[in-house]
């Protein structure tokens, strides 16, 4: 059973087709990258797919399940976790109560008034080791605010993982990061590739044919193609519509 | 699944020399000793003015738990002391005396309105909702002043303060200050206890998540509705057992209770006190309602001419605190 299909997703601003009719999939275990030029409706995508963003036609499937209609959190309880291009965090919290709160998110029993969330001991071993998975074990009790921009970004990633997803939307997870905490990222996702169904939307074009088993190339809301990442490097229209001379 | 360790009496180790800790246990201490130093100076209006301060104090604990804890800002939280004030009259008048069916209605009227209002007015958030909970609170307030039958907009006394019951017989008669005065003190106990913990819980990590990042908290799949409308809920009932005991302290109820100026007044308090901490709206309670009794005397004792300008200074007060004291003046001390 793929991890994710879309089927003929149209979303509408007004008068633009923010996405036209983006029909794709992810398979088990697979890590497929959307690219496109900026303002080709990558974002809005994921928000569809997230559940942010209501769908105006088409439909979506994650494990099987139609869940086009459905509201965001109860697609999270699917299996469903993302990450943000801007990074979404609780600012005020520390490094360990975010990703708490991540882990919190699958418990059935979260709906408690009385014992201290720091005094749930299984909670807090999984907490730590999507720290530990990102490589933040050293921050648990930073406060998020005063991380580093690349740090935030990693918390982004161990509270996706600590949801203990079975689809992983990741919306630029390089974006704004440095030569250094890029590759850690590049590295991270190498390792967690195959553990997950990933959905990459990615600008570094040498981090994606270096991740991806499959490219879709999204131009003006509309998936130009899909292919393996060495045949979208060889396909003309590809070049002409947005790869250019990078490649 | 998940194993919680044996519930403790303190969900947190305390730590005992931090000011903020050693600021709340002098504060709870010398509340606690109040009415006695008042009885040996004979003086039984401090008493009620301490009364006052406390069921101000539990009112803003119960807005704080969403203000400060949740980031709802509700403008009509004192549509639900005015409804906790006439849960005490209306049923006086009708020679229902007893506090446990006074309390009882409060609550009864008040967790199906609260639950009504609050999910209509969670739908928005931001300047949204302060609307919508203002526009609510101006509602009943004007419904308080139609009812003619219960005074009007010339409120209702209170022939006497809510009975006890078989408690009569231990020697709790509200109709005693002291008595009255330490039922509010314990009560802002148990409100500060109860919501102290219910912030540390899992509950309140999600509460306190969904003010600091609410399109998070939602993404990683907390129903954050269900979060916010309980908070919502549990925040309206402890307004309204502030209102039970306003009407006991003043044997009044008045549409004047819910008017919106009280419900900007209680959230002026728990911005003095410290927006999001346990102990803010006591602190908050004390500063406000002392300086709107001191001002006064003070101006009165040294410009006569300006008596009417007091609350110039506390305008001026407030303002400092707001540019210096950004976190409110309990919430400034270190924990």
């Amino acid at each position: 059973m793929s991890a994710l299909v879309t089927h003929s997703l149209v979303k509408r601003f007004g008068g633009v087709l923010a996405t036209d009719h983006v029909s794709l999939t992810v398979e088990p275990g697979e890590l497929h990258a959307i690219i496109g030029p900026n303002g080709a409706g990558k974002s809005t995508l994921i928000g569809q797919l997230a559940g942010e963003i209501a769908c105006d036609e088409g439909s979506v499937h994650v494990l099987g399940t139609d869940v086009t209609h459905m509201p965001t959190h109860k697609r999270a309880q699917l299996g469903l976790a993302r990450t943000y291009q801007v990074t979404q965090l609780a600012k005020e919290f520390t490094a360990l109560d975010n990703v708490l709160l991540a882990v919190n998110a699958r418990s059935a029993h979260n709906f408690r008034f009385w014992g201290n969330a720091h005094n749930d001991a299984t909670a807090m071993k999984k907490a730590a080791t999507a720290l530990a998975t990102v490589g933040l074990s050293h921050l648990h009790h930073a406060e998020v605010g005063m991380l580093a921009h690349g740090e935030q970004r990693q918390l982004e990633i161990a509270m996706a993982l600590a949801t203990e997803p079975k689809l992983l939307l990741l919306d630029e997870p390089l974006a704004g990061m440095s030569q250094g905490e890029s590759s850690a990222i590049i590295t991270l996702l190498k390792s967690l590739k195959g553990r997950y169904p990933m959905l990459l939307v990615e600008h570094d074009m040498d981090a994606v044919f270096a991740l991806a088993d499959r490219v879709s190339v999204l131009v003006y809301g509309r998936i130009i193609a899909t292919d393996t990442p060495g045949r979208i490097r060889e396909n003309t229209e590809v070049r002409a519509a947005y790869l250019g001379d990078e490649v | 699944m998940s194993e919680m360790k044996p519930t403790k009496l303190w969900p947190i180790a305390i730590q005992w020399s931090a000011p903020r800790t050693v600021t709340a246990v002098v504060i709870i201490a010398l509340l606690g000793v109040l009415p006695v130093i008042a009885g040996a100076l004979e003086s039984s209006y401090y008493v009620s003015f301490a009364t006052r301060i406390l069921i101000y104090a539990l009112a803003a604990i119960g807005l704080n738990f969403i203000l400060g804890f949740g980031g709802m800002v509700s403008l009509g939280h004192a549509m639900y002391v005015m409804l906790g004030a006439y849960a005490v009259a209306i049923p006086a008048s009708h020679g229902v005396t007893s506090g446990f069916a006074h309390v009882a209605l409060a609550v009864a009227v008040c967790i199906p309105l609260a639950a009504g209002l609050g999910a209509v007015a969670l739908r928005t958030s931001g300047i949204a909702f302060i609307m919508i909970t203002l526009a609510f609170a101006q509602m009943l307030f004007f419904g308080a002043v139609s009812l003619k039958d219960y005074g009007g907009d010339d409120g209702l006394t209170v022939a006497a303060r809510s009975t006890l019951g078989g408690l009569d017989g231990f020697g709790l008669n509200l109709a005693n200050n002291a008595t009255l005065y330490y039922v509010a003190f314990v009560t802002v106990l148990v409100a500060l206890y109860l919501s102290w913990r219910a912030v540390l819980s899992p509950f309140g990590l999600v509460l306190r998540a969904t003010k600091s990042n609410a399109r998070r908290a939602t993404a990683l799949g907390h129903p954050i509705f269900r979060y916010q409308l309980t908070a919502y809920v549990a925040s309206a009932v402890v307004c309204a057992i502030a209102g039970v005991l306003l009407a006991n302290l003043t044997l009044f109820a008045s549409p004047a209770y819910g008017a919106w100026t009280l419900s900007g007044e209680l959230i002026v308090i728990v911005i003095l006190g410290g927006l999001g901490t346990v102990f803010g709206p006591v602190v908050g309670a004390i500063i406000l309602l002392a300086l709107e009794e001191a001002l006064p005397m003070l101006i009165e004792a040294t410009l006569p001419d300006y008596k009417s300008n007091w609350m110039l200074l506390l305008g001026l007060f407030i303002f400092f605190v707001a540019l210096f004291l950004k976190r409110g003046v309990f919430g400034s001390l270190k924990r």
